[in-house]
């Protein structure tokens, strides 16, 4: 029998840890913790097993980190949490209004973290989030270069996806909402866009080199030449050394589209996928189409979408999923779990085979990813 | 002074505190010595009041952190409405 899987959501209330028993049927609730907290990410560390990071703020108290070291029973907040450098009188210093993602280093970098912003900023942790300093090369390098581009959605733009090869401690990609995406090989002292191939219908040339939107970005963490990535404006697969993007949600169902904000990878074969497809027509609703939920699962490197709803609302149920609100476990077979912004949680132990409700009337779910 | 109710957690839930400090910017650092973190969490790293927090002195609202201050100023934080 697997281990049991633990849950860690972060909602626009507080935060909430579901513990599953073996079968993942049974699920008990634990907290709320920090009620009333914005929680954008909760994420458990897996170099030690027993580490959890969270990014808060709330509507009056500016950002922060809190960690802890047992499972969620008590917490510390961080000594000196992300901030940007304090500037000259006068001058346009920027601040942190939000950590919006939180990141694991590399397996050989214990302790080590990495924390996206908004806006945006990238940030490290060498002593497993206690203290933060900027990425100078991202932060005083790349954002210069770069800011006229950047354009805040309506919770700001953001740092977020922030993968490490699991190769190369030094080499990362980032993505950028809205700004594209970004690789650096050198730890984050230089950055080159890897945008090539990525439409963006909201600019007037399809052939700019950045100020893209991605949703969310994946690398395969048994074949890490293997990118996926959902954008505001598609689905996307990216094979190194090649730096061209290929389309792959030109083969989801045209009544569906390929717009969303998740996406998951299946942790033993790259070639196995899963989004959550939003209304992305005229206003943009960004919710289910046509009221329908499903995701939709690639088995061969998006040649070809599946759609699974099987235990969903058959109708008139208008779910956003938002990027950090999905994820899988590394059972097999594979469970899949993504939260609302409606407050459920639903989950499937056979990797989106069937579907069901663990946990409901939850505030605005941020996030949901696996311990 | 006294404190809102976001920071009890940082004073152990007291509500009033005494501080002896001769300007509003050195009250800030006497606190955060006082109650690490708590600084970071109503002024930015520009020295910007949040947008949610509002500092009163004798119940004038002030806006600069070179405030000066007397001893028997009574200053207190707010914490505004910040949305549902």
């Amino acid at each position: 029998m697997a281990d049991p899987v633990t849950l860690l959501v972060g909602t626009r209330k507080g935060a909430f840890i579901y513990r599953g028993d073996a079968a993942r049927k049974n699920w008990r609730l634990d907290g709320p913790y920090f009620l009333g907290n914005i929680v954008n990410h909760l994420v458990a560390d897996p170099r030690d097993g027993r580490t959890l990071l969270m990014a808060a703020k709330t509507g009056h108290l500016g950002p922060t980190v809190f960690r802890s070291h047992d499972g969620g029973r008590s917490w510390t907040e961080a000594r000196q949490p992300p901030v940007f450098r304090k500037v000259a009188e006068g001058a346009e210093g920027r601040s942190v209004e939000s950590v919006f993602w939180l990141s694991p280093a590399h397996s050989t970098e214990p302790g080590v973290w990495y924390a996206g912003t908004s806006p945006p900023g990238l940030f490290r942790s060498a002593d497993g989030g206690v203290t933060w300093e900027e990425v100078a090369g991202f932060n005083d390098g790349l954002y210069p270069q770069i800011k006229h581009a950047i354009v805040p959605g309506p919770d700001g733009a953001q740092v977020h996806s922030i993968c490490v090869d699991p190769g190369d401690a030094r080499h990362i990609y980032i993505g950028i909402s809205i700004g594209g995406i970004f690789e650096t090989v050198d730890g984050g002292q230089s950055w080159r866009p890897l945008n090539k191939g990525v439409a963006a219908d909201f600019l007037p040339d399809p052939s700019f080199e950045y100020g893209h939107d991605p949703h969310a970005l994946a690398l395969h963490p048994l074949n890490p030449q293997r990118l996926y990535h959902q954008n505001h404006c598609g689905i996307y697969r990216l094979d190194r050394p090649a730096v061209e993007w290929k389309r792959i949600g030109l083969n989801m169902p045209k009544e569906i589209g390929d717009i969303g904000f998740p996406i998951v990878l299946h942790p033993r074969d790259p070639d196995c996928a899963w989004v959550f497809p939003m209304d992305g027509t005229e206003v943009w609703p960004r919710t289910s189409p046509a009221g329908r939920p499903a995701v939709f699962r690639t088995r061969d490197g998006g040649a070809s979408w599946q759609r699974f709803d099987n235990g969903m609302p058959a109708q008139h149920a208008w779910w956003t999923v938002k990027r950090q609100a999905m994820c899988a476990d590394r059972v097999d077979p594979v469970g899949v779990y993504f939260g609302t912004t409606s407050g459920e949680i639903w989950a499937s132990s056979n990797e989106a085979e069937s579907w069901s409700r663990i946990a409901q009337h939850l505030p605005h779910i941020y996030s949901v990813t696996v311990a | 002074m006294a404190i809102p109710s976001p920071l009890f957690s940082y004073t152990g839930g007291q509500r009033q505190v005494e501080v002896e400090s001769e300007s509003l910017a050195v009250l800030l650092k006497v606190l955060d010595a006082r109650y690490p973190g708590m600084r970071h969490r109503i002024v930015d790293e520009q020295d910007r009041i949040r947008k949610h927090i509002r500092f009163f002195v004798n119940g004038e609202m002030v806006e600069r952190l070179d405030r000066v201050l007397g001893s028997e100023d009574e200053v207190m934080i707010v914490a505004a409405l910040s949305g549902g």
